[in-house]
């Protein structure tokens, strides 16, 4: 099967990848590293994050698209860092930041923090909710139910109030997977979670309104 | 209980099993139950064959679907752009003052559930209330608890 | 009923339903939309129902319960044919007079539309300036059909052009028509439909979708809904011409939860368009198969959006996806997928049957064919509207919308719903259409138009919005749901007093990313409303912060009820209807407000008598100490 190859150019650089790739893809390929947080290589993209987005021009005119989903198309230009994509990223830190409190602004979101300059305390007054400490990237929930395929951790709710929660009654292979804990970029589910119980975000603890209490 | 299991496996087959239909048939369970207990999605799950994650995640994502029993009667106020600007706002509170609740919520006596809602379609009649099938429109703030005083 | 199976049987069967029917035989027709029927208009029927068997008339005059006619501000409305009298809020009582002046040629004057600029009574419906500025190509047919009947819809040419496709024209030819014509999608985006036509027709995998959107989900619109109650078979067949069109023979009708009488009226459609062969396998005899399957949302707004529709229809939660890829390329269960809105489809035929030039003929360069509008808000005729893109906002508020009630003042125009914005009087004389109004910062959208007068706050309509998406938000990513949750809490904060000064640079930098970065349109249109009162009202934005005033005197925090001692006519009204009361006097005392028992419900306000307006709203500024308890009215002359 002849691979039909695509020529784009991020940040300068022409790159050469196959046509189906996503920019994402192409990128790391070619040694251009683009952030994420809810891009998971096992996964399908699911743009969430929107860490990844970054600037488009064709025929003149420039998009902002999530590069994780964005296919690459022939004499595409892309640029991965500018004002318009730093200030982006900067905002969607200081957006999640109050959802964390200081225990979840750990690791890539950290990092994410200091390199894009973000001021976590911008949004502190006006979140008037209880710290969750997720950011609902779903990568716990699409990798139990994509890779593993045993439906343990789903989401439920919607907007505001969406929330990650276990099933008990289905978490018997839960002691010896734990592959959630290593994917959770703000190291909920390792920091709360005792062996194979979900202290405080079980299917039950959310519909007894307990995890929508402000 | 066999009452929940054979219903759903009634309306299960009316849908020829078809996944698709999720949705919808969680729906008619929501019509026939009045809402869906927690038996009745663990049989959709079980019956239909897909996961309950995704049995739960549907049921707590839309506003037609219920977790819990609701009341006898439904309110209904319309908040809707064109009721707003004819003064929907003080009549949902007025009902909230009247009954106790919030929008969203049931009367511990069971008597209301009690519901704000974006549009009926009869924006001429704003500000307009339904209670169960009755149109309520053209509502004045006093009129609310003569309204509601009907439905026991 | 025998299946049609052939294009000649259809126009036998269209001549016999013809032959049948005297075009001078009295016809009492009814509006039996949703709007009217909230007015009890059943009971209008009902009225006339035993009214006539009374009377022994069945067979002489005939009964027909329509879809709606548009002119909601004014329903129940009974339109006679063939002299095309219109009665306005027709009551059940009014049923013997109007059989009696039908059986006697006479007209009810008392229950004609009077014209309240000149008073005159105005007896034949397309004279009503309402109807008459309008052009209703697409909505018109409703007042004639009984969405029940498909016969009715017949005896009007119902399913022609679906017979002139299948075998006057190619597949191709049937898009290029549409192409030609310029038809743009009507649920708000605009896009070509004949584009979006072709890129599934193009795509090479099998099966291919076709998918109508009847979620119309923006508050305050109602087309779809009317269309769909009253007319649901010009929607299927411009859906049955498209799939034909296309290539595709599955289809699907995605009805909104809260609209049960279009399921109801579409099942019954459904079900009769399959008995008379305009369904099913080879469609009036030709090599053409197609079915529908009906899905009903199940209350969510965001499900209305193209790529989240279409993972409902799978069984999957329907929340948005990225679309980089068009779902016309690959949409339901990866196939190629063609979604169009309700109104859309419903244009299709007409475009068959008179052609791409004649719809070119009507509307603006860029914006072809009419669009209807849901005017409501206040304004005089609340109502559905159909009207040639290029009629500007003025035409609409003021000829056919009669202008604002109760003589006020217009303030502004939400057009767009959720997506859009508040346009100011200086721009009224813009014309309507896909783009003029884009220029302004709103969009046309799916046709939503609220009129809004100087007791409308432009803070509050803002949070309103935000509120609004905030709880439809599917709460995917983290642009929106986040930008949203902050949003409301800012506006909210505003709108009580608690506003911050660099409240509206925070709510820009937000409203810039949920922009710039949302997944999908609910999320990088929600800030628009904030976006556009900042401005054009701009000013109360600061008023509001600053000094903490509400210049509509409106919100709630903002504002304090107070009894004018001097117009005050101790009538005990208030008094004794104020929930906490909160009021102290009594009879032939000065009344007054205990503002800390003051709960701000509005009711004083409400029931003081007009003549005395005695109950004041205060904004920024102090309420006046109370007169000194005791304090005898003074009685005014006439008082």
């Amino acid at each position: 099967m002849k691979e039909e190859l695509v020529t784009l150019k991020i940040d300068d650089k022409e790159v050469k990848a196959k046509k189906g790739m996503t920019i994402l893809e192409a990128a790391k390929e070619a040694g251009i590293e683009i952030p994420t947080l809810c891009y998971h290589e096992k996964l399908a993209p699911y743009g969430a994050c929107r860490i990844c987005s970054v600037e488009v021009i064709r025929d003149g005119r420039t998009q902002i698209v999530a590069s994780c989903g964005y296919p690459i198309e022939e004499r595409l230009e892309v640029k991965t860092r500018s004002p318009g994509i730093d200030k982006i990223r900067k905002t969607i830190i200081e957006l999640i930041a109050p959802s964390l409190s200081d225990e979840g602004l750990v690791g890539k979101v950290r990092e994410l923090a200091d390199e894009y300059g973000a001021d976590t305390s911008r949004f502190i007054s006006r979140f008037r909710a209880t710290p969750t400490r997720c950011i609902l990237c779903g990568q716990c929930v699409r990798y139990c139910s994509e890779v593993i395929g045993i439906h343990v951790i789903g989401f439920v709710g919607r907007g505001v109030e969406r929330r990650v929660v276990f099933f008990p009654q289905r978490a018997q292979f839960c002691p010896t997977c734990q592959e959630c804990f290593y994917l959770c970029p703000t190291g909920k589910i390792a920091a709360e979670t005792a062996g194979d119980t979900f202290p405080g975000f079980s299917i039950d603890d959310y519909l007894s309104g307990k995890m929508l209490i402000k | 209980m066999v009452g929940v299991s054979g219903l759903v496996d009634k309306v299960v087959d009316g849908y020829q099993r078809d996944k698709d239909m999720l949705i919808q048939i969680l729906l008619e369970l929501q019509r026939g139950f009045g809402w869906l207990p927690e038996e009745a999605l663990n049989e959709v799950s079980r019956q239909l064959g897909v996961p309950l994650t995704r049995v739960y995640q549907i049921a707590t994502f839309y506003k037609a679907f219920s977790l819990t029993p609701k009341g006898r009667h439904l309110i209904r106020v319309c908040v809707g752009t064109a009721c707003q600007v004819r003064g929907a706002p003080l009549i949902r509170d007025r009902v909230q003052h009247l009954i106790g609740v919030e929008p969203g919520e049931t009367t511990p006596d069971m008597r209301f559930t009690f519901e704000t809602v974006n549009c009926l379609g009869c924006c001429a009649m704003g500000p307009v209330m339904t209670v169960d099938n009755d149109y309520h429109g053209h509502l004045s703030i006093p009129d609310v608890e003569k309204v509601i005083g009907v439905y026991k | 009923m025998p299946r049609i199976n052939s294009p000649s049987e259809l126009e036998k069967l269209r001549e016999e339903i013809k032959g049948k029917r005297d075009p001078n035989k009295p016809c009492i027709t009814l509006c039996s939309g949703t709007a009217c029927q909230a007015s009890d208009s059943e009971s209008v029927s009902q009225a006339f129902e035993r009214e006539l068997k009374r009377q022994g008339l069945e067979g002489e005059i005939d009964l027909r319960r329509t879809g709606c006619h548009g002119f909601c501000e004014r329903g129940p409305l009974v339109v006679i044919y063939p002299e095309e009298i219109c009665y306005t809020k027709v009551k059940p009582e009014d049923a013997l007079e109007i059989v009696q002046s039908v059986r006697e040629k006479k007209v009810v004057d008392c229950l004609l539309y009077t014209d309240p600029v000149t008073g005159a009574r105005i007896k034949r419906e397309p004279k009503i300036p309402f109807y008459e500025n309008q052009r209703r190509i697409v909505f018109g047919p409703n007042r004639w059909i009984d969405p029940k009947n498909i016969e009715d819809y017949l005896f009007l040419g119902g399913y022609r052009a679906l017979s002139k496709a299948l075998f006057e024209m190619s597949p191709e030819q049937v898009l290029e028509e549409i192409k030609k014509a310029n038809l743009r999608g009507r649920g708000g985006g605009g896009f070509p439909a004949g584009r979006k036509w072709e890129e599934t027709k193009k795509t090479a995998r099998e099966p291919k979708y076709v998918i109508v959107n009847c979620d119309e989900g923006d508050p305050g619109a109602y087309m779809d809904r009317s269309l769909m109650e009253g007319n649901p078979h010009s929607v299927l067949e411009g859906l049955i011409i498209g799939a034909y069109a296309i290539g595709s023979h599955e289809g699907f009708v995605y009805v909104r939860q809260e609209y049960p009488l279009a399921v109801e009226n579409l099942e019954i459609a459904l079900k009769q368009a399959e008995e008379y062969g305009f369904l099913g396998e080879n469609i009036l005899g030709s090599e053409f198969s197609f079915r529908v399957k009906i899905h009903r949302g199940a209350g969510a707004f965001v499900s209305g959006e193209s790529s989240a529709l279409m993972n409902a229809i799978e069984g999957r939660l329907g929340e948005p996806r990225m679309k980089y890829i068009h779902t016309a390329v690959s949409g339901i269960k990866d196939r190629p997928s063609c979604l169009n809105n309700v109104e859309t489809w419903a244009t299709v035929p007409l475009i068959i049957n008179k052609g791409a030039e004649w719809f070119n003929s009507i509307g603006t360069d860029k914006s072809k064919g009419t669009k209807i509008f849901s005017l409501v808000g206040k304004v005089n005729n609340t109502g559905l509207v159909e009207v040639p893109m290029g009629m500007t906002l003025r035409q609409i508020i003021y000829d056919i919308g009669g202008g604002i009630a109760k003589g006020k003042k217009f303030k502004g125009v939400q057009t767009g719903g959720p997506s859009g914005g508040i346009i100011p009087e200086q721009y009224l004389d813009t014309p309507v259409d896909f783009d003029e109004l884009t220029k302004l910062g709103s969009i046309m959208g799916s046709g939503g138009m609220v009129v809004m007068d100087e007791n409308t706050c432009m803070v509050d309509t803002a949070r309103y919005f935000i509120n609004f998406c905030c709880e439809e938000s599917c709460g995917k990513c983290i642009p929106c749901r986040e930008g949203l949750r902050l949003l409301r809490e800012i506006l909210n904060d505003i709108c009580e007093g608690k506003g911050k000064e660099n409240d509206i640079e925070l709510i820009e930098d937000i409203a810039e990313t949920m922009r710039d970065a949302s997944l999908c349109a609910l999320g990088t249109t929600a800030a628009n409303p904030v976006l556009t009162t900042l401005k054009y009202f701009g000013d109360e934005y600061e008023t509001h912060i600053k000094e903490k005033r509400c210049p509509a005197k409106f919100c709630k925090n903002l504002i304090d009820y107070w009894i004018d001692s001097e117009k005050c006519q101790a009538c005990m009204i208030c008094l004794r209807n104020c929930p906490t009361e909160a009021i102290q006097g009594g009879k032939n005392l000065l009344h007054w407000i205990v503002q800390e028992k003051c709960i701000k419900c509005g009711i004083c306000y409400e029931v003081c008598p007009p003549r005395f307006g005695a109950v004041v709203k205060l904004s920024g500024e102090p309420v006046p100490p109370p007169p000194a308890p005791g304090t005898e009215v003074v009685r005014k002359e006439g008082g």
